[in-house]
């Protein structure tokens, strides 16, 4: 009920008297404080604690081995570059026409044929986030009927884009408890019980938040079964690179549904594998049946990118074309995100040696077996808890636990905690 | 729809399956209709499986250009020399050139010296930027500020910050409505649409005068039903560049006080109306001392020159810090889906330059310096077109507006005349955006304007 009908309804009219000026009652009394956003909620909280021994494995952002943001080399050359000397004119509404070429070919293939023939419509877009906005808007717009299977569990964000886009969600068997992998039957059982021409979120790799993966031959059959169905594939990928420390290889479920002859979508990020988190820089792109279609489609996302920030942040998408238009950078960015890379599967390996060495009574493998930046520990909740109240540790309560936030520092101390939280389970 | 073309290619595939045995690896590829069949090995089997090419956005139409910033790909495309592009508001020199001010070469290099990093901002954005725009746009000292009552989130420049307003609006007001100036800003409507709050117009240009209709203004906002949010620009409206005075604000105030609206104010100007950030707040503080709740949303597009990099911020000033405290944390809800936090880069230079005394005296002097151009530029193009337009026609609304834009009174065709005959580029509502002119370029736009005038129709 607005906050109006509350007012006009009855005379009453409370005020109260500060520094002079009357106020009536606010018109904001019936807005409820919101909760703490689940993932984000748990840096404000770290940050707030006083404790020695405080580690954050809670959001997604990459440490080196001494605990610090690293900005990295190639990224603090491409801005010497551009400091001081770039005009800050208005991008177009589409963004940095460079830096979505250089992310097509990054994603597509740098030979990609749909590159040449012109069948993609792509725009800059706010980060990953942005861009799956922008394509649930889309989707809104010209589906208004869809709905999204996203998979179980997802990024918690992916919830709040599509709601907020209008959009219902529906959802798709993914990860399985008991053994900390993939639920493939589940999987390809639900894609098959999906209604002909379903819209799917697909994780194109390191999957967020459990880092399980299907494996090339599963991408395989996935692939041949959403064909089968007719079914729209949606891929986020936020992590290529970053996941086996090898960009080509990150994008091969992509590549493999390209060479089925999917149309897909796709939303790219640059936060994690460029290191570019605060800048916002992302790609959205959909793969079209021909040039005149791509056009059309571009138009559209335009169109609804305009009144939602009329065109995007320039800063962060010069520092993506520099790096990845200049062949010596980005070696140099391909050597970077598979030092980051390798430091993440150094930590796999050694939280679950530690808590072998421990005695621990549970099986770790998945912790080598998961992908990227991500590790699905299988800590229930109340562990969670414990893990914070005790051991000052940091980490979403889905048992999610940021492999960037380990170092060769705190992983003796993290797997400890682990087993001391876990070993009367 | 893609499924039915696969049913009927599936029958028709049959034929060709035969010649395929268990565990050849084929690739091929069979043209059948309007799609592609392909032929792959899957895990021992033979499954035969059409590769769909129908798209799901087939019959998606060509969205039409952007009526403003596509005003700027027109004037690009033009090889004629003479080409003028008076169109987006973006502040060029004298030489037409843009201008990136110096207090922002400096603020950046400081930057790139101290070697920030790059992580995410929290999702209301940079905490030293959201006390440094607030206390711009309402004086440091002021009540409301000490009082903890404003809530600020960072925004992507106004547009953003629009939206969030327009959302927060849509999930707490249900059923409320935006009064929006005859006419406003394009893209404001765009912005309430997508965001399904209704809209409705005051009264506010009058053709007659080229000036204000503040009576019809202040009829329509009294008629509005109790509790509409009507949407204010805080200094050099746009497109018009006419604003309320004093006087007229404070009726303006007193009506909406009466009437139980809430005011929103958009203010993309601040500093580059009059060139005094005080004096061009100063209709936003007048509604805060009077202790209204109000919204604001703030750009530093143009008084920063900071167009592409997305900064601004949404604020809420509410009746207490409680209140402030849970608007600030839905602002943050309907972020997180949008965009999760907003970029850092545009909010570091703001932070510096009004953080920092020296660089904060210069931007002072570099925004008096803008605006001063723009004032010289006004009074230059109305020197010329008063001595060439011998018609008696009063043109000197052209001095009384304010801001980067003026409102030329010329109608669509005229606006037309102006681009195909003179290459002059303008948004068809007859707004041209000083900002782009020049002193030299003065009397050809003068006689750009006389001939629309008076001989199109």
């Amino acid at each position: 009920m607005a906050v109006r009908n509350s007012l006009s309804g009855q005379l009453f009219r409370r005020s109260s008297v500060v520094a002079g000026a009357r106020f009536m009652s606010s018109w904001f009394r019936s807005i409820e404080p919101a909760p703490k956003d689940p993932i984000l909620g748990v840096t404000e909280a770290f940050l707030a604690d006083q404790s020695p021994n405080k580690v954050n494995v809670g959001v997604g952002a990459y440490r080196d081995d001494n605990g610090k943001p690293v900005v990295l080399e190639c990224v603090r050359e491409a801005e010497k570059r551009i400091a001081g000397s770039q005009f800050m004119e208005y991008l177009p509404i589409g963004g940095s026409i460079k830096m979505v070429e250089e992310s097509l070919k990054l994603a597509y293939g740098e030979n990609s044929e749909f590159i040449k023939d012109k069948r993609i419509g792509a725009v800059q877009a706010l980060s990953g986030t942005g861009a799956c906005r922008l394509f649930a808007a889309f989707q809104h717009r010209f589906h208004p009927n869809s709905q999204i299977y996203i998979p179980v569990p997802t990024w918690a964000n992916h919830h709040n884009i599509w709601r907020d886009a209008g959009v219902p969600m529906k959802t798709f068997r993914y990860y399985h408890p008991e053994t900390r992998g993939l639920d493939f039957s589940g999987l390809m059982e639900d894609i098959k019980n999906a209604p002909d021409g379903s819209f799917f979120l697909l994780h194109a790799c390191a999957h967020n938040p459990t880092g399980v993966d299907p494996s090339e031959e599963q991408w395989r059959e996935i692939s041949s079964l959403i064909k089968v169905k007719g079914h729209f594939p949606f891929f986020d990928m936020a992590y290529q690179g970053f996941a086996s420390g090898d960009p080509e290889r990150d994008a091969k479920a992509i590549r493999i549904f390209l060479e089925d002859g999917h149309l897909i979508g796709l939303a790219q990020s640059y936060a994690k594998n460029m290191g570019l988190y605060g800048q916002r820089v992302g790609c959205l792109s959909v793969l079209c049946e021909d040039e005149k279609q791509a056009v059309a489609v571009k138009s559209q996302l335009q169109l609804l990118a305009r009144p939602m920030y009329s065109n995007p942040p320039v800063h962060g998408a010069l520092i993506v074309s520099t790096v990845l238009g200049d062949p010596e950078l980005k070696n140099l960015w391909l050597k970077e995100v598979k030092v980051m890379a390798d430091r993440i599967i150094g930590m796999r390996a050694t939280l679950r040696e530690n808590l072998e060495k421990l005695g621990s009574p549970l099986p770790w493998q998945h912790i080598t077996n998961q992908i990227g930046m991500f590790c699905y520990s299988g800590l229930t909740p109340e562990q969670v808890d414990r893990m914070t109240s005790e051991f000052h540790i940091y980490m979403t309560r889905n048992g999610r636990i940021s492999m960037a936030g380990l170092n060769t520092g705190n992983v003796g101390y993290v797997a400890n905690a682990i087993h001391e939280v876990t070993k009367s389970a | 729809m893609a499924s039915a073309v696969l049913s009927i290619a599936t029958q028709c595939v049959s034929p060709n399956a035969s010649s395929l045995s268990i565990n050849e690896t084929h690739k091929g590829k069979a043209k059948l209709g309007g799609s592609t069949l392909r032929f792959s090995k899957s895990s021992g089997r033979i499954s035969m499986t059409v590769a769909v090419n129908v798209s799901r956005f087939e019959g998606i139409p060509m969205a039409p250009p952007d009526p403003i910033l596509g005003v700027s790909e027109a004037f690009r495309a033009d090889t004629n020399d003479v080409k003028l592009n008076l169109g987006v508001g973006a502040y060029r020199t004298e030489e037409l050139q843009p201008y990136v001010l110096n207090v922002v070469k400096k603020a950046e290099n400081l930057m790139l010296e101290r070697g920030d990093n790059k992580e995410y901002l929290p999702i209301e954005g940079l905490a030293a930027f959201n006390k440094a725009t607030a206390e711009l746009l309402l004086g440091a000292d002021n009540p409301a500020i000490k009082e903890q009552r404003v809530a600020t989130v960072q925004g992507l420049s106004g547009t953003g910050s629009l939206r969030l307003g327009a959302a927060l609006i849509e999930r707490y007001f249900p059923g409320s409505k935006v009064l929006i100036s005859a006419p406003t800003w394009g893209n404001h409507k765009n912005i309430f649409n997508d965001a399904r709050v209704p809209w409705s117009e005051y009264r506010y240009y009058d053709p007659r005068t080229v000036g204000l209709d503040f009576e019809g203004m202040i009829e329509d906002i009294k008629a509005a039903p109790e509790g509409t949010f009507v949407l204010l620009h805080g200094c050099a409206h746009n497109p018009t560049g006419i604003d309320p005075t004093p006087e007229q604000w404070e009726k303006i105030a007193d009506v909406i006080q009466q009437k139980n609206h809430i005011p929103f104010f958009d203010v993309a100007y601040q500093g580059f109306a009059s060139g005094s950030l005080d004096e061009d707040a100063a209709s936003v503080r007048l509604f805060v001392a009077r202790g209204m709740e109000v919204l604001v949303a703030q750009s530093y597009s143009k008084n920063l020159g900071l167009y592409a990099e997305r900064i601004g911020a949404m604020n809420v000033i509410s009746s207490s810090s409680e209140s402030a405290t849970r608007v600030k944390s839905q602002l943050k809800r309907l972020a997180r889906p949008m965009y999760s936090n907003p970029p850092v880069h545009g909010a570091r230079i703001v932070a510096n330059v009004v953080g920092t005394p020296v660089l904060f005296d210069e931007w002072k002097a570099e925004m008096e310096m803008m605006a001063g151009r723009i004032k010289n530029v006004r009074q230059k193009l109305y020197d010329s077109i008063s001595s060439k337009d011998k018609s008696g026609k009063d043109w000197s609304f052209i001095l009384k507006q304010i801001g980067m834009f003026s409102y030329t009174g010329l109608n669509k065709n005229q606006s037309d005349n102006m681009t195909n005959k003179w290459h002059v580029y303008m948004t068809k509502d007859g707004r041209i955006s000083l900002a782009g002119l020049s002193l030299a370029k003065c009397e050809y736009l003068a006689d750009a304007i006389i001939d629309s005038y008076h001989n199109v129709s």
